[in-house]
């Protein structure tokens, strides 16, 4: 791989909460190179999204506190570098595409307007170059008659072309790094494969790197190259797409994968019960110093209560945060 | 549960006859009347003791048939019978009586369940409001539903807020127990559940139905869950069935060209999908149901369509015992056009 384009290095974020100090985001590290698709998987509430809101350094400070790590884009650490400097980082080096566009448009403004303002700061082109960039950028993301949805306010599109605006928006001045955020969620299932479509052919063009928050399984396995599990604010297995969902080795990230209904080309005619993973996420504020999933693991050992397992190499690029990993070592 | 007997040589519970439901959009004096065709013309049945799937776009009239079934929306034409039973000719007694039987549950079990309510009491209300047994005898029920859904009966003077998604989720099913329905309509039961929490209220609803004999209606737009939960299934377009077959010919030789395109738009883990000559793309959006058009719904968005497709509306025909498709393309012996490019 390249020069790696972003870096998140033993990323650590508390928050203060009514239930004491909770440890959101705890030693996160993966990096990403130019054309690369990071995907990041886990439960609701397992801090992906603050993942993502670190990056940007967006993070609500109080009662969130960035307690230790780097986020580097380049070699720049971002979390040392001041507030303007973070402003002309956020659209133009790195971009977000959150879950909901209706909350991150501007009810108020015209689609045109948004994203002439956007190339206008960045790039200060005059407010007629501005509108015609914004033209063009609608029809670069196959938005229909873009010359007339180009007046229009975001509530006269419908989600999936919300959901293309935002990325016309977030693409508008070609970042290096493009973090979507269950991107497609909202959106109806051929909708979402047209956006998936062009996030695709948008990272052909230009080459960013792309960090892709989902639940699907079935996203992650035609989009992602490497694929991060998160599991209550840590990563516990990380490796390329193929080792991830063909050998998971731990077994949070087994549990995730075996009890979804995957869809498949031919359903068999047998149906056994779909795998459960039993209970629930632990709270943040009281994770304990063992393995944080013990309390829900099968295959949970004496040691797994008392001790936290570190991220062991179960192959070259492949690693998981598991006792079962040193136990198959010989010691 | 009662298990009623077989009423007529039929299998089928519930019979869907031709529902039609339109909105009238405009209220205002001598603006011109506007009509949704939010479900026109939906024809089904679903045989006791199954499940039957429905998917299609957002806006394509799901939830509305499901709403019509349960007689939350007014019918603007067509016929509903449960277990032979024509629903539109019951009132009063008779209707409550029946109402017992079919329930729903739905997709956000956050905003469904009343959050002054304690959870005994959102379960206990139907049985309340239908007069089902004396009140000694709906405490010793809601303890018993409580836990046949997996909740401890002590939970029952919990509110809602302090219940996991799941847990609320479990609430909702418990409620749709408690007056013993022979019919559950699930419309996105799980859209809003974690993977994990999901996998536990599927395997909840299977055993159910195992041993209730629960009919469900199943409603989601995950056409993994779909797959996997539906015993049959009906693709809506537009307000319309355009296929409906047994899972394993619908998804294995989809015959409509949407549902081809829809099948090979979702994302998968499994490899046979990732070559298949997949990888056909809708363009734009499905149209408005306002003003629907008025040969073939799907002739703006099919990349086949000819012009007879345009003049005339295709009828629903069965192709193969339980496999049927409203497309003039497919031919008799089963040829869509699309298996061409397979
Ligand atoms: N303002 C806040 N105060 C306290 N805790 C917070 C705050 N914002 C987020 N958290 C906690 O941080 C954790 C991580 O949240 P995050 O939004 O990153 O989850 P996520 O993985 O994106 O989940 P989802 O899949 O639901 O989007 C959660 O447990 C959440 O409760
Ligand atoms: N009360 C109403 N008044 C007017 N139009 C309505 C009403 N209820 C539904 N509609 C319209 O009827 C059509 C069908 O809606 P419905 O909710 O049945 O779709 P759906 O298939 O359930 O979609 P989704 O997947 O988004 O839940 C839509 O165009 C909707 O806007
Ligand atoms: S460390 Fe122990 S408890 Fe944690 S996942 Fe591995 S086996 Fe299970
Ligand atoms: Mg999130
Ligand atoms: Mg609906």
């Amino acid at each position: 791989m390249s020069e790696p384009v972003l870096e998140v290095d033993n990323l650590s974020v508390t928050f203060r909460t009514r239930n004491g100090l909770a440890q959101v985001l705890d030693h996160v590290s993966f990096s990403l190179g130019q054309g690369e698709t990071l995907g990041i998987v886990g439960e609701s509430g397992c801090g992906k999204s603050m993942t993502a809101l670190s990056i940007m350094g967006l993070v609500p400070t109080p009662p969130g506190r960035i307690a230790g790590g780097a986020v580097r884009l380049r070699g720049e650490d971002l979390l040392s570098a001041g507030e303007r400097r973070m402003r002309s980082i956020r659209g133009n080096e790195i971009s977000m595409i959150f879950q909901e566009p209706m909350t991150s448009l501007n009810p108020v403004f015209t689609v045109g307007e948004q994203i002439a303002e956007t190339v206008r700061l960045h790039e200060g082109l005059s407010q007629r170059d501005a509108l015609a960039r914004a033209v063009e950028t609608l029809k670069a993301v196959g938005i229909p008659a873009p010359e007339k949805r180009v007046s229009e306010y975001p509530h006269q599109l419908s989600g999936g072309m919300r959901q293309r605006v935002m990325i016309a928006m977030a693409l508008a001045c070609n970042p290096s790094v493009l973090i979507a955020d269950e991107p497609t969620t909202a959106l109806d299932v051929t909708v979402q494969a047209q956006i998936f479509d062009l996030l695709r052919e948008l990272q052909d063009r230009t080459n960013a790197a792309i960090v892709l928050i989902t639940h699907d399984m079935g996203a992650i396995a035609e989009t992602a190259d490497k694929v991060v599990v998160m599991y209550a604010g840590r990563i516990i297995e990380s490796g390329t797409v193929g080792e991830i969902l063909a050998d998971p080795r731990h077994p949070y990230t087994q549990g995730l994968i075996a009890c979804v209904p995957h869809f498949l080309a031919n359903p068999p005619v047998e149906r056994p019960p779909l795998v459960e993973i039993p209970g629930l996420v632990p709270p943040l504020s009281d994770l304990g110093t063992g393995c944080a999933f013990a309390p829900r693991c099968r295959h949970v050992m004496p040691r797994c209560r008392g001790e936290r397992p570190p991220l062991m190499a179960a192959e070259p690029g492949h690693e998981a945060a598991c006792w079962l990993l040193d136990e198959a070592v010989p010691a | 549960m009662s298990a009623a007997p077989e009423t007529g040589s039929k299998q089928d519970f519930l019979r869907v006859e031709d529902l039609k439901v339109h909105f009238r959009l405009n209220r205002r004096l001598f603006a011109e009347q506007r009509l949704v065709h939010a479900v026109d013309g939906v024809s089904f049945s679903i045989r006791r003791g199954t499940t039957f799937g429905l998917v299609g776009e957002s806006g394509s009239g799901k939830s509305t048939t499901a709403f019509a079934i349960m007689r939350l929306v007014k019918l603007t034409g067509g016929r509903i019978d449960l277990d032979g039973i024509d629903l539109g000719g019951l009132e009063g007694k008779a209707l409550r009586e029946m109402r017992r039987r079919f329930q729903i549950i739905f997709q956000d079990p956050y905003s469904s369940l009343n959050p002054r309510m304690r959870a005994g009491a959102i379960v206990r209300e139907p049985m309340d409001l239908m007069a089902i047994g004396n009140p000694e005898e709906r405490d010793g029920k809601v303890a018993e539903i409580f836990r046949r859904v997996g909740l401890r009966p002590e939970q029952q003077a919990l509110f809602p807020h302090q219940f996991s998604g799941g847990q609320r989720q479990r609430i909702g099913v418990a409620r749709a127990l408690s007056t013993e329905p022979d019919l559950i309509v699930c419309d996105e039961p799980v859209s809003a559940l974690d993977v994990a929490i999901q996998a536990q209220i599927l395997n909840l609803l299977r055993n159910l139905q195992r041993e209730l004999g629960l009919t469900y209606l199943f409603i989601s737009h995950d056409l993994g869950v779909v797959q996997y939960v539906c015993d049959e299934v009906a693709v809506m377009y537009l307000g319309r069935i355009v296929e409906q077959g047994d899972r394993i010919s619908l998804f294995g030789k989809p015959l409509h060209p949407y549902t081809w395109a829809l099948l090979s738009a979702v994302p998968s883990t499994d490899p046979a999908l990732h070559s298949k000559g997949r990888r056909i793309r809708l363009v734009g959006d499905p149209p408005s149901p306002i003003d629907p058009p008025a040969g073939c719904r799907f002739v703006a968005r099919c990349p086949f369509a000819v012009e007879r497709c345009h003049a005339e509306s295709p009828r629903l025909r069965t192709i193969h015992p339980g496999h049927s498709v409203a497309c003039h393309l497919v031919d008799d012996d089963g040829n869509a056009p699309h298996h061409r490019l397979d």
